[in-house]
Order: C-alpha cells, then structure tokens, then sequence
C-alpha cells in the first residue's frame, strides 16, 4: 500500500517536473500554428480553435530563415567536429600521460571558462576583424571551438578515465603503437563519449547569440539565433512566424539527440558506477 | 624462446625507488616466479621487463639485445593481466586475432593459429562471443589463449589468477604449468601467493621492498631461507620466529629452557640475541616430563591434521601435527624439537647465520 503511494507520487513528481520543462516548447508549437486572426482574438486557451502551417510555409519561402538555418548547420557541425577532435587528443593526453607543466595547461583551461562572455566580446572582435574573421562564418567556429574545448576536454579525460589503462597495454603487447593501440581499441570504446561531448559543443554552438550577434552584422553569415531576431521589428513581433523558425531549429537538435541517446545515457554515466 | 637478463636495474617514480640494483638472469624456457608482497615493486619489475615502464638505470636485454628503448610491440613478449584487459568490444576471436592481425599474418592462417589455441584452452565453442558474456575462468583463459596464439619470445604474468576463486585458481595453476611443459616458452609469473609460487615456478625471485632477497628453487627457499624475509614468506602456516640466546656450547634458550642444540656457529659472541626459526610442521608433540614443556593455547584442525597454538613462557608459536591424540587448551605438552630444524638468524639485520 505505501510502496505503491510512494511510487504514485514519485510519478506524480516526475511528470510534474516534465510538464513544467517541456511547456515552454508545447508554447512554442502552439503559437506556430496558431493562425494570426486568432493570435490575440482568443485569450490563452491551451490550444487555438483552428490551426494552420502557414506561418511554415512563410518562413521557408519569404524569409532568410533557411539561408540562416544552413549557417548554423555549417557552423554547428564544423564546431562540433573541431572542438571534439581537440578535447579527445586533450582529454586522452591528460588521463594518461604526465608531462611538464600539465597542472598549469589545466589551470589555464579551467580559468578561460570563468570569464563571462559578454566582456570578452570586444576584445575579440578587435583581434578578429584585421583578420578578416567578422562577419564570417570562419570566424564563429573559430570562436566556438576556442571555447567549447576545455570543458568537452574535461568531458573527455573522465570518459578516458574509464577506460582501463590495461587495454592499451595489452594492445601494445600485442604489437600495437599507442596510437594503433588508441584507434582500434580505445576509440571504439570512447564512442559513447564522443557522442556526447559532440552533441553537447553541437548544441552550444547552434543556440549561441552573443558572438555571432557581435561579430556577424551581414545578414549572408547570420545564425538562426541572431536571425530570429529579425521577427522583431520597430512596431510589431511577428510571433507566429518567430515561433514557427523556431520549431523548425529545433528539429536537427532533436534528431541528433535522438540519434545518439542511446550513447548519450550510457556515456554520461559511464564510470560513475564501478565495475 | 628467450633469455632475459637484468643488470643493476633501478626504478623511481620520485617518490623514493621502487626497485633497486636488479641483477637477475631468466634461462630459456625457464618458468620463474616474483613473489613478494604488495608494494614490493614485483609488477614494475614486470612492467620494465615487457617494456611498460622506462627502467631508471640499468640494462634489459632479451636474447643479449638491448631493449632499454625498445618499444613494447617490438620486443615480442606476450602479457597476460590481473585484469585480462579483453578488448570489450572484440569477441574472443577477435581478441585473440589482435596480435596476428596486427603482424598482418593471412587470414588463413590467423584462423589456424587462433582456432588451435582455442582447442587447446576448451575456448572453441565460445569463439563468437565477447567478453561481457564470458564467466571470469573463462576471461582467464582467453586471455592465456590471446598470449599463446602468438608464440611470443617470452610469457610475461602479472598475478593472472588473483581475481578466480580458490577452486578455478588451482586447476589453472596445474593448466599454467602444463601449458609451460607443453610450450616450452620462457615464462615470468609475478605473484604475492606463495603457494603459486611454491607450485608453479622453477625458481622463485623473492622481492621485499625493491630489492631482490633471495633467488632459488621453491624447495631451496623453503629449506634455506636467506633472511627473515624469505622465511616468513613462505610456508603456511607460517615459521615461528622465536628470541633466544645462544650460548657458547651451542645450546639455543627460549624463556629459560634449552630448546635444542645446534653446531656452535663461528663468530658469534657467547650468550648472542639470535631470532630462532622453527617451521611449524618439523616440530612434535611429546610427553612434558622428556622435553621442553609448553601449555596448549588453542588448536585448530585443518582436516589433514591440526595446528597447535602453544605457549612457551611469554613467547607464543604453532605446530602442525598429524597426531590425532586428544588435545586440550590449558593442557601442558612436550616439545621436541629435532636435529636441523632450527635456524638462526640476526635480530637486527634479519640475515641468517645458521
């Protein structure tokens, strides 16, 4: 009796925690297909009297949105790619080697990511605009990868951790480089890992604003962040249509995640548990 | 096959040396075994030998060849682990084609090399299966068969039966030394259990805190231990260590009572501190009234035959007897203590001298 009241409510709690976290994006869908006579016409209801994909059907064919969309697909993935690539060679060298001045290179990477963003934007943008990496897209992923790399390094080296020291040894035994050692055995093994530390840099980049509003003015190498902004105007919001871009970023996100979370539960838990 | 030889080998991790002046000579097809307790700097030594660890001084040569800074692949030695390190995400054929593979051997004959193996260990019917699905015996024994497959120059142990149970640990002691008989091939077995050691080896390397104690056949360590270390180390139970006298006749006092006589040893001072060794098993049991008198602490039986906890003044030691005549805590019993058995070391140094 009580074990079932316990587990009732720990449901309840569950799905009142899910309710709370998810509606901002039920919201989100519900105003995208909301028509526009019934946008204010009808109070907050939970869901409109009639609904309509126009404001889809706008965004795709009278807005920048798609040219956005491929920039931040472009941007997203290259950051991604970079970023991990570099945290991996980072995180592996610190969970196996001791060289000189390691505590300091960690120290450094720990401080970069202490700063608030915000004051180092101008800094940046003076070191980037005589090299030609404003309004570029060049430039975000450099921006990006800059500073998405230490904490996916440290993501990596407690992926790493995980992983026996014995089976690199035993491949190198077995007549392997350490680098053969590290592709065919540790790699293979880390690929929970690397989903999740390329879904997280994928995600930190593709909703970032700040930079790309700062250092991209030209519309040609907008992201969709700073481009949703572009539904504001002087005199009006155009929410429908806001909404509506907005569902349609989220779709690749999605995708990805649901692509990779059968890694992505598996890697994040990964050596919390022994054995 | 392959000779390895150690030369005034040293190793520091900077926290004071892990291993010093190792001289050791590994014949071929010689099974050896380096017993010591933990911390005793066994597993480095192994660790420089497979080419793990970077020696801090001194010379490793495999067959007369320097490997000082030779990697670990190219110095053909094969590895078996404490933890078996199988690749998780290759099956057992996978696992044991690795190394051939990596040699860029046939398939053809790959598929030979590692199916006979897999025979030889009874791994065949699990050839398709990864090590997830595998029991812990059979782990061990993939990971005998991934070292075997490849007929290295030499098998390196590093304490491959600790994580078996009592009952898989000795059929794989026997398969270990059967394998070695069949194979021939220079093996190292590092291991803290003496009774592997004892079992297993041709001859035993005993280390205690990085240096080598004593290096001998398990019977020549058993019977002529070079210090208290190598004594107390083998053998359960284990050697009594008693404070006795010696005097000038040779007449060895324990609490007052002449224990045993032995040859008056040269250069000792009359009346000498010694630190006297008894193995448990060459004591007797006698009557109280033709020997030294003891009471009986406690007794407890092994089924072979029973251990005998005695008192003898203010000293404590066991003996092992097969004797089955009733035994009672408190009782009073004789000691006997026959010719040989008694061995005398230095109390301060620990280094035998009789």
């Amino acid at each position: 009796m009580s074990k079932t009241f316990t587990r009732a409510l720990h449901a309840l709690a569950l799905a009142a925690f899910v309710a709370f976290a998810l509606f901002p994006l039920f919201w989100l869908l519900k105003v995208s297909l909301t028509p526009d006579d019934l946008m204010y016409g009808e109070g907050v209801r939970l869901w409109p009297s009639r609904v309509t994909l126009d404001h889809y059907g706008a965004v795709l064919r009278h807005t920048q949105f798609p040219l956005f969309f491929r920039n931040s697909l472009i941007v997203s993935a290259a950051t991604g790619l970079f970023a991990t690539a570099a945290a991996s060679a980072a995180g592996y060298a610190f969970s196996r080697f001791r060289f000189r001045g390691k505590a300091w290179v960690v120290g450094v990477m720990l401080i970069s990511q202490m700063f608030p963003l915000v004051i180092i934007v101008a800094p940046i943008f003076r070191l980037l605009s005589p090299l030609g990496l404003t309004n570029s897209l060049t430039g975000l992923v450099v921006v990006y990868t800059a500073f998405n790399t230490p904490f996916a390094a440290f993501l990596m080296q407690s992926f790493f951790e995980a992983i026996p020291k014995d089976l690199e040894e035993a491949a190198m035994m077995d007549g392997a480089t350490r680098f053969q050692a590290l592709r065919r055995v540790i790699l293979p093994l880390t690929l929970p890992g690397l989903a999740a530390t390329g879904g997280f840099v994928f995600t930190a980049a593709w909703s970032e604003l700040l930079f790309s509003l700062m250092l991209n003015s030209s519309a040609a190498v907008s992201t969709f962040p700073a481009g949703l902004l572009g539904f504001v105007s002087k005199f009006s919001v155009d929410f429908g249509q806001m909404m509506a871009a907005g569902v349609l970023a989220l779709l690749p996100v999605g995708a990805f995640f649901l692509l990779i979370q059968r890694y992505l539960v598996q890697g994040l838990t990964a050596g919390a548990v022994k054995g | 096959m392959a000779t390895i030889t150690l030369s005034n080998v040293s190793k520091d991790y900077g926290g004071g040396p892990v291993l010093r002046g190792i001289d050791l000579e590994i014949r071929e097809g010689e099974f050896v075994a380096l017993m010591g307790p933990s911390g005793c700097g066994k597993s480095t030594l192994l660790r420089l030998i497979a080419g793990l660890e970077e020696p801090g001084g001194g010379q490793i040569r495999i067959d007369g060849r320097l490997v000082n800074d030779v990697a670990p692949k190219d110095r053909d030695l094969a590895m078996v682990f404490q933890s078996y390190a199988l690749y998780p995400h290759m099956t057992v054929r996978e696992n044991m084609s690795f190394a051939l593979k990596q040699r860029r051997l046939p398939q053809a004959e790959i598929t030979r090399a590692v199916e006979g193996a897999a025979a030889k260990l009874g791994l065949t019917a699990l050839l398709e299966r990864k090590p997830k699905a595998l029991s812990g015996g059979q782990r061990q024994r993939v990971a005998m068969g991934r070292a075997i497959v490849r007929n290295p120059k030499a098998f390196l142990f590093d304490e491959p039966l600790s994580n078996l149970d009592a009952r898989l640990r000795e059929q794989m002691r026997y398969e270990i030394r059967k394998l070695h008989r069949e194979l021939g091939a220079t093996s190292v077995y590092v291991t803290h259990d003496q009774v592997e050691a004892m079992t297993m080896a041709d001859r035993i390397v005993a280390l205690n805190d990085g240096a080598i104690q004593q290096v001998g056949s398990p019977q020549d360590l058993y019977d002529n231990p070079a210090n208290l270390f190598v004594a107390g180390f083998l053998g359960s139970p284990p050697m009594n260590f008693l404070d006795a006298t010696l005097a000038q006749d040779g007449a060895l006092v324990v609490e007052g009572q002449t224990l045993a006589r032995v040859p008056p040893p040269a250069g000792l001072a009359s009346d000498a501190a010694v630190t006297l060794g008894l193995r448990p098993e060459r004591l007797a049991l006698t009557t109280p009234t033709n020997s030294v008198p003891t009471r009986v602490d406690m007794v407890e039986p092994t089924g072979t035959g029973r251990v005998v906890h005695l008192a003898l003044g203010a000293q404590r030691l066991k003996l092992f007897t097969m004797d089955t005549r009733p035994l009672a805590p408190g009782e009073t019993v004789g000691l006997s203590v026959p010719p040989g058995a008694p061995l005398l070391f230095d109390p301060g140094s620990g280094t035998r001298v009789a």
